[in-house]
């Protein structure tokens, strides 16, 4: 075909198109996520049942303000991902803020308790279960985001799938904070940072299978 | 219309680019039409508010990486005159191997030696090679035919111990 007619014949029926197409696929998808993973952790672990002390509520609002943090920053930069050039307007470090603020706030915690405590406020009750719960939770979200980013136009497959990653990382944190009882912020620090920059790295790994076009 | 007078500008962007790494202006014109068709379908992720330009030129660049990631080592359409410079191979590595081949050659029988000498090596006809070998052209070629064998034997018995 003479590039002259493909111009003619995509030129003679142009509809269109909605400038918000992008942010309003990506918060779908995010919607979509969110409820999945909400869902499944519902019904599969169970919401946290303990919930009658202060320390408890505080602490998985604690939770739940990091998982939003995260959720906020990654989707802002996911839809600018998502367009073609996008990567210029970001500054992917900034991304990390969230993570170096608990890590600190562990850090503080850690050296105001005694080390005979060190290895409980660590480790925890459920470090596997945190450890396995957000990533395979992620695996949904994930998915939908991908689904709905590949309708945009990323131009760098790896940055828009470490935020897609991200992404979804956060989504399932917030989701398993509802079960999560385990209440020290070094146990959120590590497990719950560290899960949800596992996803990112898987993000970053699949962006450029799953995202090209 | 707007497409009509894009496509002549990546045009002329494919072409530059693809005729710095030697490839030819039908992959050019191949990609035009492919960001063509790419700037309509994904017209949706351009922002009115932003300038058209860099949008265009990440869709466009962002094409030209991808033809490249997907034909990294093919050059299957390269036109005839550009070839040479693509096949050209190193001659540094081929006399040094020679020097090796030369060694395993004296570990076989002195006519089969002379023959595969004579015939690969040298770059000699059969009829000559038996001339210079003083064996009948049959002989040659079977004596080639034998010696071939008997090296890449040898030398898969170096390669793997």
């Amino acid at each position: 075909m003479k590039t002259d007619e493909l111009v003619a014949a995509l030129s003679a029926s142009v509809e269109p198109v909605s400038r918000r197409l992008v942010s309003r696929s990506v918060g779908i998808a995010l919607a979509i996520g969110a409820a999945l993973a909400i869902g499944a952790i519902s019904v599969g672990l169970g919401v946290r049942a303990d919930l009658t002390t202060l320390r408890a509520v505080l602490f998985l609002l604690l939770k739940l303000a990091f998982a939003f943090v995260i959720i906020g920053v990654a989707a802002a930069y996911l839809v600018r991902l998502a367009r073609p050039g996008g990567e210029r307007t970001i500054s992917a470090g900034l991304a990390a803020i969230p993570f170096v603020a608990i890590m600190v706030l562990a850090a503080i915690t850690l050296g105001q308790a005694p080390n005979s405590h060190w290895d409980r406020m660590v480790m925890g009750d459920e470090w596997l279960e945190c450890l396995l719960s957000i990533p395979i939770i992620a695996i949904v979200p994930f998915a939908v985001i991908i689904f709905a980013v590949r309708r945009a136009a990323p131009t760098s497959l790896v940055r828009a799938g470490a935020f897609s990653g991200l992404l979804a990382g956060g989504v399932s944190a917030l989701a398993y904070a509802l079960h999560c009882t385990d209440d020290s912020l070094p146990f959120v620090a590590l497990w719950y940072g560290g899960t949800i920059v596992l996803c990112t790295l898987a993000g970053a790994a699949f962006g450029p299978r799953l995202l090209r076009w | 219309m707007l497409l009509e007078r894009l496509s002549g500008h990546l045009r002329a962007y494919y072409k530059n680019k693809l005729a710095r790494i030697g490839r030819g202006a039908t992959e050019a014109e191949d990609l035009v039409q492919e960001a063509v068709l790419a700037i309509h379908i994904k017209r949706h992720t351009y922002d009115p508010a932003e300038p058209l330009t860099p949008w265009v030129h990440a869709v466009a660049r962002y094409k030209l990486i991808d033809l490249l990631r997907r034909t990294r080592a093919s050059f299957a359409d390269v036109p005839i005159d550009q070839a040479d410079e693509i096949t050209a191979s190193d001659d540094n590595v081929s006399a040094e191997s020679s020097f090796d081949v030369r060694r395993l050659l004296q570990r076989l029988p002195e006519k089969v030696q002379c023959a595969i000498e004579a015939v690969k090596i040298d770059g000699l006809s059969v009829a000559e090679a038996a001339k210079r070998c003083g064996i009948s052209e049959s002989g040659v070629k079977v004596n080639i035919h034998r010696g071939l064998k008997t090296l890449a034997a040898l030398i898969a018995q170096r390669t793997t111990t």
